[in-house]
């Protein structure tokens, strides 16, 4: 395991300026979620309309990979449909414990936590905003 | 005096260095690592004395049984507790607690009554407060902790009421490496007419303890933190407060008579008995306390401060880092956070080059919230680290800090 594996350029640069941080004013949908073993805590917010996401926003702190993935996540749903989203997610799961080969193009900036199977102590970091994403979608 | 080789006691590390992967090992407030002398002493029991305790009516029970009861005797001498049978076998301190908590407070806590805890507990002299609070009604009040990371007395002196019938609080914070002052603690409960129970997870395995120069009427640690096994933990309890409780298990080994609707029970400390105990787990202990004795308590605390104290000089140096530590009394913890590193990363990167520190709440999730923190990294020193230690922390902290170093294009755009 290589550390240059995980800490990537793009992923300390989404942790230091993460896109869509914040929250939207009146969502659609949200939900909060938190990671007891290291604290981690993160807001999801989003605006849907005709089952597609317009708007996705994320608030809260943590450290660079759920920061990180968070920034990323919220970019790649804007536009997608909720079924796309579910497929998604599953697919994000999978990328980052390891399992079912290189990820697809759908995948998006969200290649760059590949790194991540190579440390299982932080997949629960990796996968936080989209476990989150997954609850805010089911309300 | 510590050994210069004394790492060689622990057979962890010759393996992990024979792997071509050294270990540093700075998580000892998480567990310690085992000396040969107690893993051996495990294998010995179970190849050579291995039968229940208190119940067979042959040799080989009658040689366990003894073993058992010389493990509590061990234990009883080690803190200067006045008799043997006031020594309680538990799985930890955690366990130990929450007993008090279940066997004296469920039974002793009126609704109004007040329970005074500190701001600097870990979880398990919290929760189990919690439930014991929720079922009687009791009150639970917090001794505050000033800007030094200390507690402040004062704050006790105001929270003691006629109310107050327990005041339970931490010896060794497992966060700042604070000490206590318990025995002041102490005083000021029974002044109040409250009992005093003392959570020595992190101070049993560091320093000297006398429980009837503290004078606490409680007194809990757990084994597996000072070089003893994991499952094995001790209560130190007043004899005539143990008479007094109920028991906290029922089952086997516990009870005097038992009748298809009642039963009597057994004198302490097998009221607090129930079941096959960890019988390795004591002997395991016992071979611990030798080991620590023989070094000297004393020595250990003494090491360990000035290891603390040069870890924390050391790492001050270390751009942008924020040390939660007081400037008095503090053992060999160190809890830090850096400025723009999260503590999830940080141990990540100490990962990998070797280094086992801790990053997270601790357990101290209110703490963490006093000292306006999410989380932090913790690095816990014992008998076995030395310097070198310090130095591949501190300069694999440098390296956290440059990985995460704001980088130019970003401040371009």
């Amino acid at each position: 395991m290589s550390l240059s594996d995980l800490f990537t350029e793009i992923i300390i640069d989404h942790y230091q300026h993460p896109h869509n941080h914040g929250l939207i004013p009146s969502p659609t949908h949200s939900s909060r979620g938190y990671n007891e073993s290291c604290g981690d805590d993160i807001q999801v917010s989003l605006i849907v309309e005709d089952n597609v996401v317009k708007d996705a926003k994320f608030s809260g702190a943590g450290c660079s990979i759920s920061q990180a993935s968070a920034s990323i996540m919220t970019d790649l749903v804007k536009g997608k449909s909720l079924d796309e989203i579910k497929e998604l997610s599953q697919k994000f799961y999978e990328m980052v414990k390891g399992e079912n080969g290189e990820p697809g193009e759908e995948m998006g900036d969200a290649v760059v936590l590949q790194g991540v199977a190579k440390f299982p102590v932080r997949v629960k970091c990796a996968t936080l905003a989209w476990h989150t994403l997954e609850e805010a979608i089911k309300k | 005096m510590i050994r210069n080789n004394i790492k060689s006691d622990f057979p962890i590390f010759s393996y992990w260095e024979s792997r071509g992967k050294p270990l540093i090992y700075l998580d000892s407030a998480a567990t310690t690592q085992k000396p040969l002398r107690v893993i051996s002493t495990l294998e010995e029991y179970y190849s050579q004395f291995n039968a229940n305790v208190h119940r067979g009516t042959y040799e080989l029970s009658q040689i366990a049984t003894d073993i058992y009861e010389e493990a509590r005797s061990k234990a009883a001498h080690f803190i200067n507790a006045p008799q043997p049978e006031s020594i309680i076998f538990t799985r930890n301190a955690t366990e130990s607690l929450n007993l008090i908590a279940y066997a004296w407070g469920l039974n002793s806590l009126k609704e109004g009554d007040e329970v005074i805890l500190s701001e600097m507990e870990h979880h398990s002299n919290l929760v189990p407060w919690h439930i014991i609070a929720r079922h009687t009604g009791a009150v639970l009040k917090f001794i505050r902790m000033n800007g030094d990371y200390l507690l402040d007395l004062e704050s006790l002196k105001k929270n003691l009421t006629r109310k107050t019938k327990a005041v339970s609080v931490v010896h060794v914070s497992n966060v700042l490496g604070t000490i206590n002052p318990v025995k002041e603690i102490t005083a000021l409960a029974h002044e109040a007419g409250a009992i005093s129970i003392v959570d020595g997870a992190q101070s049993a395995p560091h320093i000297p303890v006398d429980v009837q120069d503290i004078g606490c009427d409680f007194y809990a640690f757990s084994g597996h933190k000072m070089c003893g096994p994991t499952g094995i933990g001790a209560l130190y309890g007043r004899y005539d407060i143990l008479e007094k409780m109920e028991p906290f298990l029922g089952g086997g080994e516990m009870i005097n008579e038992v009748f298809p609707t009642t039963s009597n029970y057994a004198k302490p400390p097998y009221t607090f008995a129930a079941g096959t105990p960890n019988i390795s787990g004591a002997i395991g202990l016992k071979a611990a306390i030798d080991y620590l004795e023989e070094i000297g308590l004393k020595d250990i605390e003494e090491y360990e401060m000035s290891l603390g104290d040069y870890a924390a000089h050391r790492l001050a140096e270390v751009e942008g880092i924020h040390i939660f530590r007081p400037h008095t009394t503090g053992t060999g913890v160190i809890s830090f956070t850096i400025d723009n590193v999260h503590p999830h990363d940080i141990s990540t990167i100490l990962d990998s080059e070797g280094i086992a520190i801790r990053a997270g709440h601790h357990c101290a999730q209110p703490l963490m919230r006093k000292l306006q923190v999410q989380s932090t990294a913790r690095a816990s020193f014992y008998l076995y680290n030395d310097k070198s230690d310090v130095e591949a922390l501190a300069s694999a902290l440098e390296k956290s800090v440059s990985i995460f170093s704001p980088r130019r294009i970003n401040v371009v755009k």
